[in-house]
């Protein structure tokens, strides 16, 4: 049993909350963030970047930032506005979602400034 | 001028022998794999085909001249060699869509697997493949929500989900049974799922198994701030019965149940799958029996027929075969199934075993499900494989991590995610697949002690059900 580690989950820790594709990682950085961007981009994809509190994160509809970026290839204009909404909401999770308007889904999503545990 | 009426046998060929006819674009079509009795034409095998599986039967009868037969019957239209087999040949037949009730693949299964199938001219025949005619995929229902309904409903973006089917498949208690899905979701698993013989047992009544569920489901939702489900069987002995514990999983809130189409029949499966759709439940679909069906390379009803009339009938997931597990499984021809359970047009692409062109219209698509001996080192091929829409599902590779269950299903989801990242970054899954997971596995104990638990597990028997090509 020695060898056994627990798993280290609760409803007090609040570090267990996860918030779906890529939660289950380390933080990306800054490169990391951008291939992302740039799979979207490939895919065609619309980028759009929404936030939330962490405490609210279950729900469907998190806060959008401004529209969806229609159209737009440009992944430095991407990443700078997920940098400006994060600056806005320094303790929200920030997460880009690339828009499939074919699939009318998204192809991806992901969170890529955690907000503060709560 | 009106025919007369002439008592006797008259060859199948004078008949439904048509090899000038063209199809028109509202038959239905059908390609079977004929292995005749010596010495039969081909040309009569094929007509007799198409005769029992629509209008004919053995003899002329007077009441075939109160209609049109000529209109209603089946027409062989063509034949063609199998690739490396001179035992069997396919034939290829044309049938009004007039001759099937609209929205029943039981009525159009009736026909093109009935007698036939029996009939003594031939030594062997398998259905390989139907075209349905988008005029008759419109009549049927289909899957109750789709993928995309399905991705919203459940909040699952940018990765094949992941599952996990309860072990052992029969024997625990309806407590003990919730306990190993409640540790399985907790550990960041997005399903867990009733096998398929778990229906209601003495030893765990279905209510019972709900209920527990239904609380572990509950608490690991709380728990991870995901959502969370568990496929809730309702296959059962009556339909009356299936529905009465469909409409309690409503009840309690289980966003999916589970049905098996071919134990539990067709009918039964449309009706549930119906239901789903107008109660907004996801609806996963187990396939027991189907091995009978379509394993025999000369014999039955090949997987890809099945895939079609499940995707009519109804259902959101369906089990497809893993490639890479313990369970057989073509990998081209798997390619090929699960394009049709997916895709909105399918091209006829014989090199994956697709006999015709296939239009699904509007009908929404049947996520695949690949379930059966895989773990952790397969991840970076299933995701290669199957992609984003798809469920991945660990039973052993879960249940059988050496710190339990949690462990387990976050040795997988860091491996799966770990794999889309690598992948929408450009890597090469199957070649790097190692790579990834042992820069992944420095993060996640959990996925670095899976890791050495399964190195050496391999399942490699050659396939039983080849795709026709030249082997000689």
């Amino acid at each position: 049993m020695s060898d056994m580690q627990d798993y280290k989950s609760s409803l007090a820790d609040t570090n267990s909350r996860k918030f779906e594709t890529f939660s289950y990682l380390p933080p990306m950085d800054a490169k990391q963030i951008r291939a992302q961007i740039e799979y979207i981009v490939s895919k065609g994809w619309n980028p759009s970047i929404e936030h939330t509190e962490p405490q609210n994160a279950g729900g469907s509809y998190w806060y959008m930032w401004k529209l969806p970026m229609f159209g737009e290839t440009d992944v430095d204009a991407i990443l700078a506005e997920c940098e400006a909404c994060h600056k806005a909401h320094p303790k929200n999770h920030v997460r880009l979602l690339g828009l499939d308007n074919f699939a009318q889904c998204a192809g991806a999503s992901m969170v890529i400034f955690r907000g503060q545990a709560v | 001028m009106a025919k007369k009426y002439d008592a006797g046998v008259k060859e199948y060929r004078e008949t439904y022998w048509m090899p000038d006819y063209t199809p028109v674009e509202t038959d239905i079509l059908a390609c079977f794999k004929v292995t005749p009795q010596p010495g039969v034409p081909r040309e009569e095998v094929a007509a007799a085909v198409a005769a029992e599986s629509s209008t004919g039967t053995w003899t002329t009868v007077w009441t075939d001249l109160l209609t049109d037969l000529d209109y209603y019957k089946g027409r062989a239209y063509a034949i063609e060699d199998v690739p490396g087999d001179d035992t069997c040949f396919y034939a290829f037949v044309a049938y009004p869509i007039d001759l099937f009730e609209e929205g029943s693949v039981v009525n159009v299964l009736t026909s093109l697997v009935g007698n036939v199938f029996g009939f003594k001219a031939l030594r062997a025949l398998r259905l390989e493949d139907i075209r349905f005619p988008v005029a008759y995929v419109m009549t049927c229902n289909g899957p109750p929500q789709g993928i995309q309904v399905e991705r919203d409903i459940m909040n699952k973006y940018g990765r094949p989900m992941l599952g996990c089917t309860i072990k052992p498949k029969l024997g625990l208690s309806a407590k003990n049974y919730g306990r190993a899905c409640y540790e399985g979701l907790r550990g960041g698993l997005d399903f867990t799922k009733d096998d398929e013989n778990v229906n209601s047992q003495p030893f765990m009544r279905w209510k019972h198994r709900f209920d527990f569920v239904m609380e572990a489901i509950l608490k690991a939702e709380a728990e991870t701030g995901e959502r969370k489900g568990h496929y809730l069987n309702v296959t059962a002995p009556t339909s009356d019965e299936m529905m009465k514990r469909a409409e309690y999983a409503k009840e309690i809130g289980a966003p999916i149940i589970m049905h098996d189409f071919l134990t539990g029949g067709l009918s039964a499966n449309t009706q549930l799958a119906q239901w789903c759709q107008d109660n907004g439940m996801l609806l996963h679909i187990h396939r027991a029996m189907h091995a009978v069906l379509d394993r025999n390379p000369h014999h039955g009803i090949h997987f890809r027929v099945l895939t079609k009339v499940l995707r009519l009938s109804g259902g959101d997931h369906l089990h497809s075969g893993t490639v890479v597990g313990k369970l057989e499984g073509d990998r081209d021809a798997t390619l090929g199934w699960i394009d049709i359970m997916r895709d909105s047009y399918v091209k006829e692409d014989r090199s994956r075993g697709i006999f015709f062109d296939q239009d699904w219209g509007s009908m929404p698509g049947v996520i695949p499900v690949a379930s059966g001996g895989i773990h952790v080192w397969h991840m970076p091929a299933l995701v290669s494989i199957f992609g984003d829409d798809s469920v991945l599902q660990f039973g052993g590779g879960t249940l059988g991590h050496p710190w339990g269950n949690a462990a387990g299903a976050a040795a997988n989801r860091v491996a799966v995610e770990a794999c889309v990242e690598a992948r929408n970054m450009g890597r090469e899954l199957e070649k790097e697949g190692k790579d990834i997971l042992t820069n992944a596995a420095k993060h996640s104990p959990e996925l670095k002690a899976a890791m050495e638990t399964w190195k050496e597990i391999k399942f490699e028997f050659d396939t039983v059900d080849k795709l026709d090509v030249a082997h000689k």
